[in-house]
């Protein structure tokens, strides 16, 4: 029997009179592309960090391929990376003494064939030699993904990795991910680019106020929010929502539907309220959208 | 398994070994040249007119003093500076996410402070050779009061760099605690000079005691006895150690 690559029960944390995890229960199988998906503040970084080691929780249980991270931390911490969300660096090093150290930390010496093949793949090998002061914003962060992969961890976690990284960088890192992925690793992945996540992860948690409010394939949060849409744009969009449709801020009404043969029953009400359409368009479901309904009906 | 912590530990020690050596311009020659601007001015005033136990000129009861202020400054700041930069920074991270067990952190950076202060310690006596002819009558006790006075700062560094969140903090912790412990400790005097009340209240200062016992191992004289010292000196660390320990057991201020 294998164990999950993380499990995490009852987790809670409060920070001052702030429930910042209110009983997380989450469990991620080996080799899964997991996404965490949450707005600020819903307590995602502090699920990492409790996981890490970083934060103290007030309660629950974590592990980490079966080891525990308070009980068992030497082990937990070998089979996790973390690339964390903020943009941390040591000002003293360069890149490959940071990762050389990096790599000590974890108990690796003579680590040298993997750092090189970590930078090739992060398109750093360039920057080698330089100093951390010297390097980009991007560039920053993809030292980040590399020091977490230093003892070649087979749980990676990413805390919004791609905030800040331009879009052709983010394209090579995803790829990158995805390949380590393919090789076995786990990931669970945080991000704002709900697109991103959509076509990256197999499974999705989303987090609201500490607590899950969503759980499952990507591909049912796809079906169960309504598979498909019909956008319109109406005279009156005020009378959107006695119609069944949520109103987006861009101003389009939209009505979620199971299946084609919903549209016309859509347009009947539609026409039997009187409501003029401007514009009409008929989309796929999106995470976006799932997200935006998940989240107000928690 | 073994093998893998204690690389694990090695290599922390080595960052905070690297960390000050590579700007030891600033980390160790220029608490050298402080120091010899000290002595050079003391000596030139005083050496004619003060002698100490008996026969001792000035200048050399001076030099152990300042190589025991330079160790045990220079000791308090490696760790509280490094571990202050990295929490503000955020860096601290790195250390935090390894598999490192909090004795061998604190043992990490306690080390490494007592390396920058042996190194600052032994350029002071370097430079001070062709200024005095300094006998050293019992090496043991100059070691042994090195050693243990560079645990006890570093350790203290470790508890200020810890606390303090502001470099301002820290720099509270060393102006209006570190100094003034140093300052009247016997560094620049034989506290047999004072008048009793001052004696009294130096008896009370740990720091006497590490720069006394110090001193003993040049000269083989001192105002107390060095046993004494060693005994009030290694309850000091190890009560210090204790409590950094636990500390850092508990994650203060270090994971939330
Ligand atoms: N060290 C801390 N002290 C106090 N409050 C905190 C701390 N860290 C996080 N929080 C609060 O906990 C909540 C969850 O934060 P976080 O886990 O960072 O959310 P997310 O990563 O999902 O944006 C937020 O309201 C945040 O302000
Ligand atoms: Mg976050």
């Amino acid at each position: 029997m294998t164990c999950p690559a993380l499990r995490i029960v009852s987790a809670t944390k409060r920070y001052g009179t702030l429930q910042a995890l209110a009983g997380v229960d989450l469990e991620v199988a080996q080799g899964e592309f997991f996404g965490l998906l949450g707005p600020n503040g819903a307590g995602k970084t502090t699920l990492i960090s409790a996981l890490s080691g970083l934060v103290r929780p007030d309660g629950g249980i974590f592990e980490v391929m079966g080891h525990n991270v308070v009980t068992d931390y030497r082990n937990a911490r070998r089979k996790l990376g973390v690339v964390p969300q903020e943009l941390v660096f040591d000002p003293f090093f360069s890149v490959r003494e940071l990762l050389r150290i990096q790599s000590g930390y974890f108990g690796i010496r003579g680590n040298d064939d993997w750092i090189d093949e970590i930078l090739a793949n992060l398109d750093l090998t360039a920057k080698a030699g330089a100093n951390m002061r010297m390097l980009s914003g991007g560039m920053k962060r993809r030292v980040l993904v590399a020091q977490a992969l230093v003892h070649r961890p087979p749980v990676i976690v990413l805390d919004e990795p791609t905030a800040g990284v331009d879009v052709e960088l983010r394209q090579g890192l995803w790829q990158f991910i995805r390949k380590l992925n393919r090789d076995g690793h786990t990931i669970v992945l945080t991000t704002h680019y709900l697109e991103e996540a959509e076509a990256l992860c197999g499974r999705i948690a989303m987090l609201k106020a500490g607590r899950v409010v969503a759980l499952d394939t990507t591909e049912n949060l796809l079906r169960r929010f309504a598979s498909h849409a019909l956008r319109v744009r109406l005279e009156r969009p005020e009378n959107a929502s006695a119609l069944g449709a949520t109103l987006s801020d861009s101003g389009w009404a939209e009505f979620a539907l199971e299946r084609y043969e919903d549209v016309e029953p859509a347009l009947a009400r539609l026409r039997e309220a009187g409501g003029r359409i401007l514009e009409m368009r008929l989309g796929e479901a999106d995470l976006e959208r799932v997200f935006v309904e998940v989240m107000n009906r928690a | 398994m073994h093998e893998a912590r204690l690389i694990g530990f090695r290599t922390l020690l080595y960052k905070e070994v690297l960390r000050f050596w590579k700007v030891g311009f600033q980390t160790v020659a220029a608490p050298v040249l402080n120091a010899l601007l000290f002595l050079l001015i003391f000596s030139h005033v005083l050496d004619r007119h003060v002698t100490v136990y008996g026969d001792v000129a000035y200048t050399a009861f001076l030099v152990p003093g300042l190589v025991m202020m330079s160790l045990l400054q220079n000791a308090f700041a490696n760790s509280s500076s490094s571990l202050i930069q990295s929490k503000i920074t955020g860096n601290i991270i790195f250390v935090l996410l390894p598999p490192l067990s909090y004795r061998e952190f604190y043992a990490a950076y306690v080390i490494a402070s007592m390396l920058r202060g042996l190194f600052v310690g032994c350029g002071v006596l370097l430079v001070s050779f062709p200024f005095v002819d300094l006998p050293i009558a019992a090496p043991a006790w100059v070691l042994v009061f090195a050693l243990i006075g560079g645990a006890i700062l570093g350790s203290l560094g470790v508890i200020a760099g810890i606390w303090a969140d502001k470099f301002d903090q820290l720099a509270g912790f060393q102006n209006f605690l570190i100094m003034p412990l140093t300052m009247l400790s016997g560094v620049f005097y034989s506290i047999h000079s004072l008048p009793q009340m001052w004696q009294d209240v130096s008896h009370i200062n740990p720091f006497f005691f590490m720069i006394d016992g110090f001193r003993y191992g040049f000269f083989g004289q001192s105002d107390v006895s060095p046993w004494l010292s060693l005994g009030v000196v290694s309850v000091c660390f190890v009560l210090l150690a204790v409590l950094t320990l636990a500390m850092l057991a508990r994650g203060y201020k270090l994971r939330a």
